[in-house]
């Protein structure tokens, strides 16, 4: 029998999340005080959770590597927040955003957690306007939507570029307010290194204090993850450069499952790579699609001289350019959703169309909404037959006042001016819909330990959609994990505090420590970013945008050989107990390269391609992802069993009540 | 074009070491790397030597995180204006030049390592009175019940783009966090939400700065200047008149 139980209530897909409610077990308000809760992270999912929770009543102790919750890279969301509202009246409704995630996730997601999350949608946007996050209004004083990617209706919240921190500021200040309290104890600076399980329940974590190299036992009742996402295993992503995935590798190896590891989302609009010494690469919020066309030439020789500088983009006669997403998604267009966007990107400059030195960058050109807006403006002001001039000169002052933040960023880092010749580019890692394995009630497969935010696999299935994430992460933490949570903590109010003397802590400890002077004496030859890059550009080679059973078997030798040389030769100066950039870093890649192993074991066990994770072998004559529903329409939740190599397969198979099948088409 | 360029970093082991300016050359450094890149290959470098690399602080790269910090060649963030060190690139600069790196320069804000500081300072300002009182419950009225005029919208918008980083602080003459707060304290002053703690808040999160060591504010607008989101010095003014407005009710 398979060991994992998803604990979906019953009854239809619509009642359920309120039937659940109706039957939980509840926790006394004044015994709440007799429970602690660790939270590891305080990013959207772990700041909202920390703040409701505290407010409840418990005893909240959170964590996180920055100096300070405001900057969990949740702060760098620019584009937007999904709700059903319906405020456009455009036919929005709960059951439209719970058919759109799951088929834009391709039917690779829990349809009862999707459900709940949809519902639970509209209620965040009313939380957030009452803490004061200034999202955008209209002029009649209403907020103001806009659409994103997959989806026919206009349901996406912003305030202006920087949406994920307003909303992240907005839940710190939930936080200030329990900190004030002294119901929040906050550590920042503070990285964790293991969770400690006594008697087969979570009880606590090993922290390592950043500033002085202290190892700080901390005990609770329960523990949950909210450490974000793994993006960073491909080295270059759009995470921040502290993005780890080692709280939830931890777990994993300490008996959670991890779920569906390949399935990791390469965002179409991000600005390419401009040479071997890049750390990061940054994200072009997908609202740009909004207005941006996005195309490449149509003639290889024209492709040719823009990559040797020869030929400039608006040189390229209007007939002569491909814009290939118009071209193949007539009813999506430049709005088609992300994995899809992005490997059209790829087919293109693959084939020899790209349009920078190295042939990987496609144009995303505002010249046709310029005009157009121009055209409107003038209009308005009663400008009567406007010049060219007149018009662009309107139009880039809409543009501007839209996307005027992303316009000067691309500037900042390219050194072209955007509004005169169009954006360079190029699909970069992500997102990660994998994670840690969650039932319903976002409790992973060991008991007290949750796992909520980008972190766990729950929502988004194979692809996730553009302004679901913040939405998912506010809902974890404001209003799934507190009543969940509850239900799991009732029994333990006569428990009383957990001791933190145990030999489970003792052990723990020490395994840290062991591992901590191993790289401290490990005098190697290579810095850990050496082997770092190495792990990336093999997962981006052979593990990226398509996968072949050749490259992943590649992939997988490859990965092993540069973790042995890693643990063989890695250098790591300075001491442990001082603050320590090296170490930091070490602890984290060490870890990336065992969860990089799975990641290609899980890649070449879905024979099937389906939202991120494309198989070069399965795919439809005319190139679309081809999916296998009667082999494949399971969670894959691997159990670690000492090495990834070994980890055993379990599969929670996944039922369509409300809704069947579909091919996902966007033409 | 490829630049080699002098350094002249910081470095301080601890809280307690004095500290001291050390001479580093870098080489062949890319005009279309970031600030941060350039570090990165100078610490790369260190590590091949077997010498400690130079501690910074740094996440998002991209401007928004308010991690990143930097007095470079004596300007918080660097020549550039309206970006972060994170953000600003080494097409600010030229061959041969030397680049002097210190970190933020405070009473409140002291050095942990090399040019990393501790900004805990700040966020006891925060939690002083940076909330409105309401529960996360999502027991709340719907979102469009209240109307907020664009414009207010806008202005609140503008004071929240903080993003924490300090530069103001570090400018400053007197290391006053008065711009800092005033965003803070005018964002929720814009929007109904935030009337009801209007006074309170103004005065204790007023106080808490008082008592963390930050200087007194004096006009002389060098904050506006570095400050990488453009943070007015009306919110100064704004928050003046609040705290002001605030003190002659509560000295009644
Ligand atoms: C550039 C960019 C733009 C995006 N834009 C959008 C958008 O417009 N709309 C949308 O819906 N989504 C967007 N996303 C996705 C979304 O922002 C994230 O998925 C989401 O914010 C993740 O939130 P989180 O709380 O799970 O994790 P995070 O915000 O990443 O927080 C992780 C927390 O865990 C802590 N942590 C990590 N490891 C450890 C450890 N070992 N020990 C202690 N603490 C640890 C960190 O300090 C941090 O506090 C974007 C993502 C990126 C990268
Ligand atoms: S006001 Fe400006 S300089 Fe000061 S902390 Fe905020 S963003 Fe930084
Ligand atoms: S590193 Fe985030 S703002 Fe510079």
């Amino acid at each position: 029998m398979s060991k994992l139980d998803s604990k979906i209530p019953e009854g239809p897909v619509a009642q359920k999340w309120t039937n659940y409610k109706n039957h939980i077990n509840l926790v006394n308000p004044a015994n709440k005080r007799n429970i602690d809760i660790i939270i590891v992270g305080t990013g959207l999912a772990g700041g909202s959770a920390a703040a409701t929770l505290a407010e409840q009543g418990y005893n909240v102790k959170t964590f996180c590597y920055q100096d300070s919750p405001r900057r969990a890279h949740s702060i760098a969301a620019q584009g937007g927040i999904n709700a059903a509202k319906n405020y456009m009246g455009d036919g929005d409704s709960t059951y439209r955003l719970f058919y759109d995630t799951v088929k834009g996730g391709d039917y690779r997601s829990r349809e009862a957690n999707v459900h709940r999350l949809a519902e639970v949608s509209a209620n965040i946007i009313d939380q957030c306007v009452a803490q004061g996050v200034p999202l955008a209004r209209d002029y009649g004083g209403l907020l103001d939507n806009r659409s994103f990617g997959g989806t026919l209706v206009s349901r996406t919240f912003y305030a202006k570029g920087q949406t994920g921190q307003q909303l992240l500021l907005g839940a710190y200040s939930a936080m200030n307010r329990q900190i004030a309290r002294g119901k929040i104890q906050m550590f920042n600076r503070h990285e964790m290194m293991d969770v400690v399980i006594v008697n087969g329940k979570a009880r606590g974590i090993i922290a390592r204090n950043m500033i002085t190299g202290e190892i700080e036992r901390h005990s609770a009742h329960a523990v949950v993850i909210a450490s974000g996402g793994y993006g960073n295993v491909y080295y270059l992503s759009t995470n921040a450069m502290g993005s780890n995935g080692s709280a939830a590798w931890k777990a994993h190896k300490k008996g959670a499952f991890f779920a569906n590891p390949c399935f990791t989302q390469i965002h179409p609009t991000c600005i390419p790579r401009s040479g071997d010494y890049q750390s990061k690469l940054t994200l072009m919020s997908e609202s740009l699609r909004n207005d941006g066309r996005i195309w490449v030439p149509k003639k290889i020789e024209d492709a040719k001289a823009i990559q040797q500088g020869k030929l400039k983009p608006i040189q390229i006669a209007e007939e002569d350019r491909d814009y290939y997403l118009e071209r193949r998604y007539p009813s999506f267009g430049n709005l088609a959703p992300r994995d899809i966007s992005s490997r059209a990107a790829k087919e293109r400059c693959d084939a020899g169309y790209g349009v920078n030195a190295t042939g990987e960058a496609v144009y995303l050109d505002f010249a046709t909404a310029i005009n157009r807006y121009g055209k409107e403006k003038a209009l308005i002001l009663g400008i009567q037959s406007p010049t060219k001039e007149k018009i662009i000169e309107l139009g880039e002052k809409v543009i501007e006042e839209k996307y005027g933040n992303l316009f000067q960023m691309y500037e900042k880092i390219v050194d072209q001016n955007p509004y005169k010749t169009p954006m360079m580019i190029y699909p970069a890692t992500h997102y990660t819909m994998g994670g840690l394995w969650v039932d319903y009630n976002l409790m992973t497969t060991v008991p007290g330990l949750y796992c909520i935010g980008e972190a766990n696999f729950s929502d988004h299935g194979a692809n996730r959609l553009g302004a679901s994430a913040l939405m998912q992460g506010l809902a974890d933490g404001y209003f799934v994990l507190p009543y969940t949570i509850g239900d799991y903590l009732a029994p333990d109010i006569k428990t009383g505090p957990i001791p933190t003397n145990s030999t489970e802590f003792d052990e723990a400890e020490k395994a840290i420590k062991e591992k901590l002077t191993f790289f401290i004496n490990n005098k190697g030859e290579h810095s850990v970013d050496y082997y770092h890059k190495k792990l990336g550009k093999i997962m981006w080679d052979k593990v990226g945008m398509g996968r072949t059973v050749k490259s992943l078997e590649e992939a997988i030798v490859e990965i092993q050989q540069v973790r042995d040389e890693f643990w063989k030769n890695v250098k790591v100066p300075g001491q442990m107990n001082e603050l320590n950039p090296e170490l930091e870093k070490a602890t984290r890649v060490a870890d990336f390269m065992e969860l990089a192993e799975l990641f290609a074991k899980d890649a070449l066990n879905r024979n099937e391609s389906c939202g991120g994770h494309f198989r070069e072998d399965f795919q439809t004559e005319d190139g679309e992802a081809l999916r296998d529903d009667v082999n494949y329409a399971y969670v894959a939740a691997w159990e670690y069993t000492g090495k990834p190599s070994e980890a055993i397969l379990h599969k929670e198979e996944l039922k369509f009540e409300e809704l069947e099948f579909k091919t996902r088409s966007y033409k | 074009m490829n630049m080699n360029l002098t350094l002249k970093v910081w470095r301080q082991k601890n809280a307690q070491d004095k500290g001291k300016m050390v001479e580093y050359k870098v080489t062949n450094i890319s005009d279309h790397m970031s600030f941060l890149e350039m570090l990165d290959v100078l610490n790369e470098d260190l590590v091949n030597k077997n010498e400690e690399p130079v501690a910074f602080d740094h996440d998002c790269r991209e401007g928004i995180c308010g991690m990143c910090s930097l007095h470079i060649n004596g300007e918080a963030h660097g020549p550039d204006r309206g970006v972060t060190t994170c953000q600003l690139h080494m097409r600010m600069f030229k061959d041969g030049q030397t680049i002097y790196i210190e970190p933020w320069r405070a009473k409140a804000l002291p050095v942990i390592k090399d040019l990393i500081v501790d900004r805990s300072a700040l966020e006891r300002i925060q939690h002083a009175g940076g909330y409105i009182s309401v529960n996360t419950s999502g027991n709340t009225q719907d979102a469009n019940a209240i109307l907020i005029r664009k414009s207010d919208a806008d202005k609140a918008m503008d004071a929240a783009s903080c993003i924490g980083c300090g530069a103001c602080v570090a400018t400053c003459k007197n290391s006053s966090a008065m711009l800092f707060v005033a965003a803070k304290v005018s964002q929720f002053s814009y929007l109904p939400q935030g009337q009801i703690e209007r006074k309170e808040r103004v005065m204790n999160m007023v106080e808490q700065m008082d008592k963390e060591g930050f200087g007194n504010c004096t006009n002389t607008g060098a904050c506006e200047v570095e400050c990488p989101k453009g943070i007015s010095l009306e919110f100064i003014a704004r928050m003046n008149r609040e705290y002001f407005g605030a003190k002659i009710v509560s000295e009644k």
